[in-house]
């Protein structure tokens, strides 16, 4: 009994905390992702104030953040937008993943680190923030801007890419075999294919199913769904993450709608339990010493995002502006990128990771929002009219040919 | 007279709607998932840039719709007639301290004295079609006429009236 009391409190407290910090954090406009971080850092060993009794209980819920952080991801997207979007977006996913990727890789060689390592950083930076980023385009009203759907459609494909990516990470993860490897990786991207296509061709039998009219069977429903999917999908080294993602893809129409709306609230709980639980495997000690690499890395792949935009939003035919305002706002990395380093810490991999993943992430999370406010000031735009001025003949972006 | 309306999918939000006017400006809609409605208005200068994103409810957006198309109907409407018959149409307003507010669309006799035909009227943004005699007007009503040159002159010397009853 005495343990429970002083988890409620521990609990009580946490979460109290986190509304007050999520409250400032709207303030000044400012995603809550950085601030659970690092509440986390706080109440974590080392920390202001450790927690004692309720790491355990954070440490589900924190499972339970990733699977719903995956499933309301899967719910935004139909399977159908997601295949359209695959052959529409695909160079434009492949210049993203081979600009963003491969610096996180060559940069955890240069620290030192094993091949491991190198494919954990380089998915960490490989994947901005879908929730982040679509909060910023939304906040800075860019929703109707002809650059967005550039941007949106490179959210997609590197969602859609981590469906294949964290079922090849899990494996590396578990140290098997290459055979044991070869595998599992078959079994992975066989079930992510076959998901796609069921939930194209029978979305809406899967989801006349789960009936939509009982507010409550549909949330047990969708949940215990989900939960069940994604427990076979870690037996299965498919990840559990993914097995959340595909149900969230498989599922459609009224169905998705109310799930979405039943599963928020929940979402932004666990969501948040995830985050700090982060936080708490970090060492705050650790962090001064990975603050320049993380400092070197944000700033080499917040570059590499901007240009990934650039050329993204070219291609699509969008002038000089909305390129920019297009890799600007692709910089933020978060959810995903502790989806990946939790992985991997909770793998044991490079002890130094988990603090230069959190650092990494605190400030292009935190920065990333900011800059993409550039294009909209005077001083830019003022910058971009005498470029385009000392360049003759390329005011329509149909007519800009060169780079 | 067909307008090019181009839709473009936002994967995770829903789909934006957008037309070039004639003025060469562009405007568009952002449909959410979730019902919302933004009316998108982009920058001259920068054409790939939504000046202006205004959120619509429901309502608003019905409302605006009704205006708009309205206006629509009513010019087509317009137009067919002065193609087919020779009939017109006009819109004759009833102004603030007009004889005729609050009074019945029947003691006009429009029809009678003119030859002209009261089609609709428009009021606080909606369409009252073929209103009945017993019509009450009210300060701010647009009529909506159908006739001849003259009777359209007609009704708006019987609605500028200020003794009705003449």
């Amino acid at each position: 009994m005495h343990d429970l009391s002083i988890l409620l409190i521990e609990l009580g407290t946490v979460l109290l905390g986190l509304s007050l910090l999520g409250r400032i954090g709207r303030r000044v406009g400012l995603s809550p992702i950085p601030l659970y971080l690092i509440a986390g850092l706080a109440f974590g060993e080392g920390g202001l104030l450790p927690l004692s009794a309720s790491e355990e209980f954070i440490e589900v819920g924190a499972e339970m953040g990733v699977i719903l952080l995956l499933v309301m991801l899967g719910l935004e997207y139909s399977a159908g937008e997601l295949v359209g979007n695959l052959r529409s977006s695909a160079p434009a996913g492949l210049i993203d993943a081979v600009l963003n990727a491969v610096p996180g890789a060559a940069f955890a060689l240069l620290m030192g680190w094993d091949w491991v390592a190198a494919l954990v950083l380089a998915g960490i930076t490989w994947v901005s923030s879908s929730g982040v980023i679509a909060k910023v385009l939304s906040d800075l009203g860019r929703l109707g801007n002809r650059e967005t759907p550039v941007v949106l459609s490179v959210l997609v494909i590197e969602d859609l890419a981590m469906a294949l990516y964290l079922p090849v990470l899990t494996a590396v993860l578990a140290g098997v075999s290459l055979a044991a490897g070869a595998t599992s990786l078959v079994i992975a991207v066989a079930t992510v294919v076959i998901v796609l296509l069921v939930a194209i061709r029978f979305g809406n039998a899967i989801s006349a199913f789960i009936a939509a009219d009982d507010a409550e069977a549909l949330l047990l429903g969708v949940l215990g769904v989900t939960l069940l999917v994604s427990g076979m999908a870690d037996k299965l080294q498919v990840s559990a993450a993914v097995g959340a993602f595909l149900v969230g893809i498989a599922l459609s129409g009224p169905v998705a709608h109310h799930a979405v709306q039943l599963l928020t609230p929940l979402r932004d709980l666990f969501a948040a339990v995830f985050f700090v639980f982060f936080g708490l495997s970090t060492h705050p000690a650790e962090i001064p010493h990975v603050l320049l690499p993380a400092l070197a890395l944000a700033v080499l792949t917040m570059a590499t995002k901007v240009l990934t935009g650039y050329l993204g939003a070219k291609r699509a035919g969008i002038a000089l502006p909305g390129r920019f305002r297009a890799g600007l706002a692709l910089m933020p990395r978060g959810e995903f990128s502790i989806v990946i380093a939790g992985l991997a810490v909770a793998a044991g991999v490079e002890p130094q990771l988990a603090s230069l993943a959190t650092a990494y992430v605190l400030i292009t999370v935190i920065t990333g929002p900011m800059l993409a406010r550039i294009p909209d000031t005077e001083w830019f735009k003022a910058m971009l009219r005498r470029r385009t001025a000392t360049v003759p003949a390329h005011p329509m972006p149909q007519t800009d040919t060169s780079l | 007279m067909r307008v090019r309306v181009e839709q473009t999918a936002l994967p995770g939000i829903g789909v934006r709607h957008d037309l070039v006017m004639a003025s060469g400006r562009r405007i568009g809609v952002v449909s959410h998932r979730s019902g919302r409605r933004d009316l998108v208005l982009y920058d001259q200068d920068d054409p790939d840039a939504c000046i202006a994103s205004l959120p619509l409810t429901d309502d608003e957006a019905e409302a605006l719709a009704d205006l708009l198309g309205a206006s629509l109907m009513l010019g087509q409407l317009a137009g067919l007639r002065s193609q087919a018959a020779g009939l017109l149409t006009e819109q004759i307003s009833i102004p603030a301290g007009s004889p005729w507010a609050h009074r019945r669309l029947g003691d006009t006799r429009a029809r009678t004295r003119t030859g002209a035909s009261i089609v609709a009227v428009l009021r606080d943004r909606e369409v009252i079609a073929s209103p009945a005699p017993s019509f009450a007007f009210q300060t701010g009503d647009v009529v909506v006429v159908v006739g001849t040159r003259e009777g359209l002159d007609g009704v708006a010397a019987i609605l500028a009236e200020t003794e009705p009853d003449g």
